[in-house]
């Protein structure tokens, strides 16, 4: 579903990603591990389009297309979803209208029928509920005023309005207590699908108990230095990054 | 030896509008009644005096009106006849004044049912009866030295009165002032409005500006608004002339004790556009709220002027202004602040904001508190920006594209100004006026 070949990318000219080698088929979920400073969410932020990620080698295709061709609008129409790890605030902007505004921009460009006001609330309320929020906060304005936790629900539930056919996740854990990083992994865990690809880009092992991935890939200094099954997380856990930072 | 005499020149635009009002004045409504034809001269000397202004008077600093001034405008006593096709804002069910080019059509508009204590009518028929109550407002509370006002009371023909009763209700009125050029020479008019609001009445009045076809013409316009004791005037206004068009507009309100004047002002049309407010708080406990949002695109210039003057204690008065440019617009805000020594007790608040789409765009801010009271609570704001490279990436990284993208941050940018209309549906009247106008602006790639 999604492959990375021999991918570098810079960011103000000093390179981050030194040449990355990845497949994530439909159905599986991936985790990146790595230290801070690895391009771990420099990764994540290239696959969605961000401006001042410069791509200097290597490609990335998903479903069969050119996905560094597109513009970031064009990936989240082809089935791609970042949830950022600082999500970004939109004063004025309402969360129900933003959240509609994205859902019928996907389908009108996909030639489905727009959704009236209605119907959407109709969809989303079950979605919030699902993931223990109010319906109040789809009358904030995005993001703004919202805790650390409540961001991060609220990229859940794009996601899950949305509902794309890969999921990056950001750091989706980092800022969450225990309580709220469960219902965000129940919220994950309910996507999972054997239509859909994921990719969990985290520093701890934790998340990861809950959101149990397929592959484990650990990322340091822009390379993929390791990959493995599940397992490798808790070796990671035990043994910190240390020892393959010495042998790297 | 004597001094030689110095004469100043007269600007040859300026002597050609003076001749025309020479030659006009004994036929314009009111032509014989001595204290009208005294108002009018006063006007044509304000006018000879300061002509069009340049950018070396400190009012005119940012505003160029060399297109305006070098447009030759045809001007005759003859009734525009055509019968337009009304703006869709003009659908409602509130009672219905037009003015075409300026002049009363009582034809277009709709006047019967109205309350009692509320009379609407065409200041030529006004003039002509030599109503003098009139005397009360026309001239007197707009200031008599400013030019541009001053040729508007030289050539004045006609305008919209709308007098309320004290303690009346009046609920809505719509204004519909259309401006529709020929094709082959370009018209000017000045026409004069007159809102008057006895104590404790209330109004909301829908006044919008709007143009029709594509020549040019110069809409010089003047409003003078009295509210007396404990009144309440909701006054929202949209600016909607013809692309090519001229808009030079004086608002002059004069509030008193525990009255309200609460506008919003849509400035959305023209190529050259000037919205100047001048409002007084003459008694106690009165209150002033002046929003307003300025959208100026493509080479158009866009200019709100204000300027308030507290002349009593424990009044209030509130201003939020945005102005958004695109292309190589020109946006100019200017605030000024008078709080008299009397004026104890005052709560001034003004904050202009500028959203800039593109780098060629230019705005011009110029906040001016002059206090000289003691017991004073005032500030001020002014921030000048570009859109967040970080929210424009949130929305298209969620399926939305780049330029609905920067539509819904542009709305986001107008919200707490737009927010401050309390009527949901003149609210959302406004929002469709922002979109309408978003449709229209090139978006470069």
């Amino acid at each position: 579903m999604l492959k990375i070949e021999g991918l570098r990318a810079a960011v103000e000219g000093k390179e981050v990603l030194k040449g990355i080698d990845l497949e994530v088929p439909a159905g599986e979920v991936h985790a990146i591990m790595g230290p801070n400073g690895s391009g771990k969410s420099t990764l994540g932020y290239v696959l969605s389009g961000r401006e001042g990620y410069e791509v200097t080698d290597g490609t990335v295709t998903f479903r069969g297309e050119d996905l560094l061709a597109k513009e970031p609008e064009e990936r989240a129409i082809a089935g791609l979803f970042l949830a950022f790890q600082y999500p970004v605030e939109l004063p004025g902007v309402g969360n129900a209208n933003f959240l509609r505004q994205a859902l019928n921009s996907i389908r009108r460009a996909r030639g489905e029928s727009e959704l009236d006001a209605m119907q959407f609330l109709k969809l989303v309320r079950g979605k919030v509920k699902a993931l223990g929020m109010s319906d109040e906060m789809l009358k904030r304005y995005v993001n703004v005023g919202f805790s650390g936790g409540e961001k991060k629900r609220n990229e859940i539930l794009q996601m899950a309005v949305l509902e794309p056919a890969f999921c990056i996740l950001d750091e989706t854990d980092s800022g969450l207590d225990i309580d709220a990083l469960r219902i965000v992994a129940d919220g994950v865990n309910a996507l999972r699908s054997p239509e859909r690809g994921m990719l969990v880009i985290t520093h701890y092992q934790r998340l990861l108990e809950y959101i149990v991935p397929d592959r484990v890939h650990v990322l340091l200094d822009g390379r993929i230095v390791r990959s493995g099954g599940p397992d490798l997380a808790l070796e990671l856990e035990e043994k910190g990054y240390g020892e393959l930072q010495a042998a790297a | 030896m004597n001094a030689p005499v110095v004469v100043p020149a007269v600007a040859p635009a300026v002597s050609a509008l003076l001749d025309r009002y020479a030659g006009l004045k004994d036929r314009l409504p009111g032509a014989r009644i001595a204290w009208v034809e005294a108002w009018r001269q006063r006007g044509a000397e304000a006018f000879r005096a300061g002509g069009f202004p340049t950018k070396r008077v400190e009012a005119w600093k940012y505003t160029d009106l060399s297109a305006l001034r070098e447009t030759r405008f045809e001007e005759a006593l003859v009734a525009t006849d055509a019968h337009p096709v009304l703006p869709e804002q003009a659908g409602g069910e509130e009672a219905r004044i037009v003015l075409l080019d300026g002049r009363f059509r009582a034809d277009l508009s709709r006047l019967d049912g109205l309350a009692d204590g509320v009379r609407i009518e065409s200041l030529a028929d006004l003039l002509s009866s030599d109503d003098d109550a009139l005397r009360e407002v026309l001239g007197a509370i707009a200031p008599a030295d400013l030019p541009l006002p001053g040729l508007n009371a030289a050539l004045a023909e006609d305008g919209a009165v709308i007098r309320i009763a004290p303690g009346v209700d009046a609920g809505r009125i719509r204004i519909v002032s259309l401006g529709i050029a020929p094709s082959n020479h370009a018209v000017a008019f000045h026409p004069r409005n007159l809102v008057v609001l006895g104590a404790g009445a209330s109004l909301t009045l829908l006044d919008g500006a709007h143009g029709a076809g594509k020549g040019t013409y110069w809409q010089n316009l003047v409003a003078e608004i009295a509210l007396g004791e404990g009144a309440r005037l909701t006054h929202v206004r949209l600016q909607d002339e013809a692309r090519d068009a001229f808009h030079t507009a004086l608002v002059a309100v004069r509030v008193e004790a525990k009255a309200e004047y609460d506008s919003f002002t849509l400035v959305r049309g023209a190529r050259l556009a000037r919205n100047e407010v001048h409002a007084v708080l003459t008694g106690p406990k009165a209150a002033l709220h002046l929003n307003g949002a300025q959208l100026v695109d493509g080479e158009r210039h866009a200019d709100t002027t204000t300027v308030i003057d507290h002349a009593a204690p424990d009044c209030e008065s509130n201003q939020t202004v945005k102005t958004v440019l695109t292309g190589r617009a020109r946006g100019v805000f200017q605030g000024k602040i008078h709080v008299h020594r009397v004026a104890q007790k005052t709560d001034g608040y003004q904050m202009n904001q500028a959203l800039l789409l593109s780098p060629e765009a230019e705005i011009n801010a110029k906040p001016q508190l002059e206090i000289y009271a003691d017991d004073v609570k005032c500030s001020h704001g002014a921030t000048v920006g570009e859109l967040d490279h970080d929210q424009l990436f949130y929305l298209r990284s969620r399926g939305i594209p780049e330029v609905e993208a920067k539509s819904i941050l542009v709305q986001a940018f107008l919200t707490d100004a737009v927010s401050l209309v309390s009527d949901e549906a003149l609210r959302e009247t406004l929002l469709a006026a922002t979109d309408a106008w978003w449709d229209e602006v090139e978006h470069p790639a």
